[in-house]
């Protein structure tokens, strides 16, 4: 188990004072100055060797992508973007950096703003976070009020001004394209790349998009070095992790624990195990809605970190482990995903808008065995049209749950619809 | 210029082109629904994935810039694949009702569903049902068959300049929409129709008419504005069913305005069908030898100073070289093309056209509007002005004009005394012209048909010279005509000889009894109360002003039913060709002037077409070179004198009624009802 | 399930809508956030503040948002129907907005929407179904205006309701004994912080 003292979220369930004093006992805007001073380069080479990959879910290296901003500030700003609309099913660690340890984040902010030479950053919470944002409005007005932002901010001699930015219930904003869209007050429709937001991106400008806890972990990986971080782990899946375990658990609840961690462990160390016992597991979808579920046999011994997960076919997303005991329904529990990617998806492009009700419909007579057994292969068929095919990831996620259902449980698919049909042909 | 392999050719292509351009160019051709090459790209439809080496997924090749190295494939299976998926997915919402929708036989998707669909539905749930939307006279919608490309949209916001339209709700859900529900306040809205790739949006009017297939298709012109779009008009029959817009860069892109497409039910209406004699103050119906004795017995014996002519706004060029000739063998100088008594001459032709052509505007960087509403004008060409506003960096200004334009210009003032201003350099936007590389003064019909329009016309050509505009390699001096024939009327020289009398001269002498016989070549824009005791032969296609005034009615042939050539207000001739034939007893209006200069013992020198055509290019070579414009020399034109402070006005303040075809069509009435509701709601 | 869009014939005209001054005030302070020339960017924020000001979203409100904004009113009509959070039919005085999404469908959120829907009259109680609402240590999760009632059942949720029927505000947060996101029964980590 990861020690107490290499935990970077030290506030996580909110017990001690989440203010700047607060924040401060616990090591945060420690120095800061100091941090900047070794310069932008210098800064994101440390993040590409922490080994860092994006917490947000699609893990992408968080120094490399800090390096694709311009090296000069030209005739347009640069910006930082934060990506606090945290909506994945599964997932509400964010909420808790937001709600309990704030200042993390905005220090984390200036720190990443000042390395990729931006002077305005932006959170993007999600709108039903109100009270989490009204946190974050605070903390970052008390960093105005000493002089930790804004105008040389912390005696770097960088100005960086910060703003929160609350949306209004749209799962897709939280695409970085789609949350740029929102952010300049459009509707969250993910944009075509080329262009990448480093390129253009908000107003047209040079931007990076991160995910809030990226960013949070950024100023302790700073300040106790790549080394240390990089030595949680197996190697390209460096670091510490927020994991948020929810369903069929005797203790849901958030953790910071150590990448690659065995699933089972972290679900008996930190979640009371398995409802019922570990034996009574069904299944976990190990890292939020759109990853592909695992069956138990799979949970007994996977890792959970990027690449372990991967190779079983699934993901780590962003480490929101859904478990699911024997008394699941799991088509109905993988139809009830069908049907948040029909109400999130933006309408914009073919496969995604049309697909996802489709997906949806046939996986509610699914449920019921209201079908043909064919239409499993149809339905399979089906969600290989959306993948792949769509303008951004949302028609690869509403697809994925649906291929982990059928590679995993088809008996039981087909167990329905015999069993619905026999009793047809009783009636 | 990048080079790329597509489909295991390698080709170069210009730098900056998209990969389905680069397709085009190497001759594969892409599926798409939603990308229009005049529209920005959207790249939803998903129709155009095609393979790229190396790349994962499959990409979207309208949005992908072609680059040095690509390798392209598409004709893959994973290609195939994704366009079948795409298909299946555009059809499973879409209903099967081909045989009664509009656009069955010229739909893009059913075409594409040939291609790439399958015979038979996967999808056994329901189909979307989605109320119909109400968009006006023109756009009839219906719903559920729409597939989300957003060009209706994308094209209301960027050319049409009327953020009316939008998509509401999202996912399945999302709806096209004005969410509120008005008419489009757009002059352009039936071009909706034809961007619309599927029937969710067709033509209200022509709503269960006909189909694609029946009709026979004519390539034309247009003469309802001055702009001389390129159109297509399709008939059955002798009925003319529907007007659609030809591709012409240089002229009208592929866009016409509401009143070309739908005016053309006016051709159905109030029709001069046969001659009329008026008999003890009635008309009555006559033969073309009754109609021609009348004339002759009126003409005997008066002299050709008591003759006059006056020609309208939409007569083929052929019509007015032959009454030019017939006026002048009876020996009267009164001739005049200027219905509304524009001070334009007929002498320096770019003192008269719009010298750097429509596309010129896409290279000015200064625009100024004299006394024109080019939106009400031609409102394609001012989609043209919006469209160079768009692309930025072009300061646009007015004098006269305050109306919404679709894009913003700064209003310098009301009249002729702010041009006097701008000429002697006293306002900022002097600076602006001079700073200009392609400075462009766009002078209207506003400023020039007052009777200090000479003045006015001197004073805008000081200020072009002033500004730097008129140069060897760019002459930024144009002028927004209203009416289709006025070019090719100024060129001819339908214009008072020597000592004759304009259109305001002729009035007088009728009312003073001076002139005694007026011949009006389809002229109803005058006012006929004018016209005293004069004789009025009236020689046109509809029972509008001139005819009820008239003495003697000779049945001409509107636009569609003659061969006729006619001269866009930049100076290019153009010919439009005959598409059906006019109604009854009706004949083409060059050889009805020749008949009855026979009868008259005139007898003109050609009996054919291609010998009247000669005539035009005797007369004026600029009607030597067919389809491009010819270039004027410049010279003095216009007169100092003093002007009044009365403000600039355009003659066009109801864009739906300009002519006596778009007067009889029922359907622009319903248009100009529409836009009066709207305007009185807001 | 849901409604995103409403059509504006269905819903209750509202003649006129105007900011008032401190609603101003605090939309004026959204559009400062923002470049000059970007005051779109404020769309989502000044939306917001014209609901909490009317408790819903008429069209005047829209379009008043439209013309301070400086936007055409399709573009906000395209927002206040895209965001789920946007209500444009009038609702009662608490919304409870259910999450039945997976992870608190599997802890028993059937139950607390069965709750809520009995209770919901319009009046005091609208009800609406939600996704995700990011709070799945949680589950089954509730927002009931701006706050988040967690680790709710049937019973609970029906205890919930009645407090606020009485005018009472019950605290946010775990409705059981349990420090937020942490372990019921204490954490596992941090013990010695």
């Amino acid at each position: 188990m990861l020690a107490d003292k290499d935990r970077i979220f030290t506030n996580l369930y909110g017990i001690h004072d989440w203010r700047l004093a607060g924040a401060r006992a616990r090591g945060a805007w420690d120095n800061t100055k100091a941090i900047l001073d070794r310069g932008p380069d210098a800064i994101v080479d440390e993040m590409k060797k922490s080994g860092l990959r994006g917490r947000g879910g699609a893990g992408f290296p968080t120094g490399l992508k800090w390096s694709f901003m311009p090296k000069e500030v030209k005739d347009r700003p640069h910006y930082l973007v934060v990506n606090a609309d945290e909506s994945e099913p599964g997932t509400c660690k964010d909420r808790d950096i937001m709600r309990h340890d704030p200042h993390l984040l905005v220090e984390g902010c200036l720190v990443a703003g000042f390395a990729m030479r931006a002077h305005a950053g932006y959170i993007y919470v999600r709108g039903e976070f109100y009270n989490e944002a009204e946190h974050l409005k605070i903390a970052i007005q008390e960093a105005y009020d000493a002089g930790l932002l804004g105008k040389n901010a912390c005696g770097s001699g960088w100005d960086f001004d910060l703003y929160v930015h609350r949306g209004a219930g749209a799962y897709i904003c939280g695409e970085e394209t789609a949350l740029l869209e929102s952010l300049e007050g459009k509707k969250g429709m993910p944009r075509l790349k080329p262009p990448f937001p480093a390129g253009a991106g908000l107003y047209g400008c040079p931007s990076t998009v991160n995910n809030v806890e990226s960013i949070a972990v950024a100023p302790t990986i700073l300040r106790r070095g790549a080394a240390w971080f990089s030595s949680f782990g197996r190697p390209n899946n460096a670091g510490t992790k927020l994991f948020c375990i929810s369903g069929h658990v005797n203790k849901p609840c958030n953790v910071e624990e150590a990448m690659s961690i065995p699933l089972r462990e972290l679900i008996d160390t930190h979640a009371g195990g398995v409802r019922g016992g570990w034996d009574n597991l069904l299944a976990v979808i190990p890292g939020g809605a759109s990853v592909p579920l695992l069956p138990k046999e799979i949970c007994d011994t996977v890792l959970m970190d990027f690449d372990a997960l991967r190779d079983q076919k699934s993901g780590l997303g962003t480490a929101a482990v859904i478990v699911m005991d024997k008394s699941t329904d799991i088509v109905k529990a993988i139809a009830r995903l069908s049907y948040f990617y029909k109400h999130e998806s933006c309408g914009q492009c073919t496969p995604c808008r049309e697909g996802t009700g489709w997906m949806w419909r046939v996986m509610e007579r699914m449920v019921v065995g209201d079908a043909r057994i064919e239409e499993i292969d149809a339905l399979e068929d089906v969600t290989k049209q959306v993948e792949g095919h769509t303008i951004c990831a949302l028609g690869d996620a509403a697809a994925w749950p649906i291929q982990g259902l059928i590679r995993h449980f088809r008996p039981e698919m087909e167990r329905r619809i015999r069993t619905r049909s026999r009793q047809l042909a009783a009636e | 210029m990048p080079k790329l392999k597509i489909d295991g050719v390698e080709i170069e292509v210009p730098a900056g082109i998209t990969v389905l351009q680069a397709c085009e160019m190497a001759g594969v051709e892409i599926p798409r629904f939603c990308y229009h090459e005049r529209l920005s790209i959207a790249g939803n439809c998903r129709m155009c994935l095609v393979e790229q080496e190396k790349a994962p997924k499959p990409i979207a090749s309208c949005a992908m810039p072609a680059a040095e190295g690509m390798v392209i494939k598409t004709d893959t299976p994973m290609v195939k694949k994704a366009r079948n998926g795409v298909m299946e997915f555009l059809l499973i919402n879409h209903p099967l009702d081909c045989p009664i929708c509009d656009q069955g036989g010229e739909c893009d998707l059913q075409d594409q569903a040939m291609a790439f669909g399958f015979d038979r539905s996967r999808y056994h749930e329901n189909k979307r049902a989605v109320p119909d939307k109400e968009l006006g006279p023109l756009v009839k919608t219906s719903m559920n068959r729409c597939i989300h490309c957003t060009r209706c949209i994308r094209f209301a916001t960027e050319v049409a300049g009327v953020e009316e339209l939008g998509a509401t709700g999202r996912g399945e859900s999302m709806e096209v929409t004005t969410y509120v529900e008005h008419a489009l306040s757009s002059e352009l809205s039936g071009n909706l129709v034809d961007l619309c790739p599927v029937g969710a949006l067709t033509s209200k009017p022509y709503a269960f008419e006909a189909r694609s297939w029946e009709l026979s298709k004519t390539e034309s012109v247009d003469v309802l504005d001055a702009l001389g779009a390129n159109i297509r008009v399709d008939t059955r029959g002798a009925t003319v069913m529907r007007v659609l817009p030809r591709l012409n860069d240089d002229i009208n892109e592929e866009w016409i305005g509401d009143k070309t497409r739908h005016a053309v039910d006016g051709l159905r209406y109030q029709r001069l069908d046969r001659p009329y004699v008026r008999k003890a103050g009635k008309l009555a119906p006559a033969t073309w030898a009754e109609a021609f004795t009348a004339i002759a017995s009126k003409l005997e014996g008066v002299d050709g100073k008591k003759i006059a002519a006056i020609v309208g706004d939409q007569c083929d060029a052929e019509a007015m070289v032959a009454l030019k000739d017939l006026m002048a063998a009876l020996g009267s100088p009164n001739v005049d093309c200027r219905q509304d008594g524009a001070r334009l001459e007929a002498g320096v032709r770019a003192g008269y056209i719009f010298n750097p052509g429509i596309q010129g505007i896409d290279q000015a960087d200064a625009i100024l509007l004299i006394g024109t509403n080019p939106r009400l004008e031609s409102p394609v060409l001012n989609a043209r002005i919006r469209k160079r506003y768009l692309t930025g960096r072009c300061a646009i200004a007015s004098i006269g004009s305050v109306a919404d334009l679709t894009y913003p210009t700064e209003r310098l003032g009301a009249g002729p005394a702010t041009l006097r201003e701008l000429a002697d350099g006293k306002l900022g936007f002097s600076e602006k012209l001079k700073a200009a590389k392609n400075p462009l003064i766009i002078v209207g019909m506003g400023a020039l048909s007052r009777d200090d329009g000479t003045a006015v016309l001197a004073l805008a050509r000081e200020l072009a010279e002033k500004a730097n505009a008129v140069r060897e390699d760019w002459n930024g001096f144009a002028v927004l005509h209203t009416a289709a024939a006025r070019v090719g009327g100024l060129d001819l020289g339908l214009v008072p000889g020597e000592g004759g009398r304009d259109v305001a001269g002729i009035l007088e002498g009728a009312q003073a009894k001076e002139i005694e016989v007026v011949y009006l070549l389809a002229a109803d824009e005058i006012d006929t109360q004018k016209l005293g005791k004069a004789f009025v032969v009236y020689q046109g296609h509809h029972g509008d002003a001139g005819a009820h005034r008239a003495d003697v009615i000779l049945p001409g042939a509107a636009y569609t039913e003659k061969p006729g050539t006619y001269v866009n207000t930049e100076g290019r001739v153009q010919l439009g060709r005959r598409a059906n034939f006019p109604p009854g007893e009706a004949r083409e209006d060059w050889a009805i002037l020749r008949a009855l200069s026979e009868r008259l013992g005139k007898t003109l020198p050609y009996d054919t077409l291609d010998q009247v055509r000669s005539r035009l290019v005797a007369v004026s070579r600029s009607f030597a070179a067919l389809d491009q414009q010819v270039a004027g020399n410049w010279g003095t034109f216009g007169k100092a004198g003093p002007t009044s402070d009365a403000a600039f006005a355009s003659p066009i303040t109801n864009y739906y009624m300009t002519c006596p075809i778009s007067r009889a069509s029922r359907t622009m009435a319903e248009c100009m009802a529409s836009r009066q509701q709207l305007l009185a709601a807001e | 399930m849901a409604m995103i869009t409403a059509d504006p014939k269905d819903v209750p005209q509202v003649a006129s809508f105007a900011f008032t001054p401190e609603y101003l005030e605090k939309a004026k302070a959204l559009i400062a956030q923002y470049p000059s020339g970007r005051q779109a960017s404020a769309v989502i924020g000044v939306l917001d503040l014209a609901q909490r000001q009317q408790g819903w979203l008429p069209r005047v409100a829209m379009d008043a948002v439209a013309k301070l904004l400086d936007m055409a009113p399709i573009r906000v009509y395209e927002i206040a129907t895209f965001y789920t959070m946007f209500q444009l039919k009038p609702k009662g005085k608490y919304l409870l907005q259910v999450c039945t999404t997976t992870p608190c469908w599997l802890r028993g959120s059937d139950g607390v929407m069965k709750a809520c829907r009995e209770a919901a009259d319009g009046e005091t109680f609208s009800v609406q179904e939600v996704e995700c609402l990011g709070g799945c240590v949680n589950a089954p999760v509730v927002q009931i205006n701006d706050d988040f009632y967690e680790d709710l059942d049937e019973v609970s949720m029906r205890k919930l309701l009645e407090a606020f029927r009485r005018g009472e505000t019950p605290k946010p947060g775990p409705q059981i004994d349990r420090q937020t996101s942490a372990p019921i029964g204490g954490p596992t980590t941090l013990k010695g912080v």
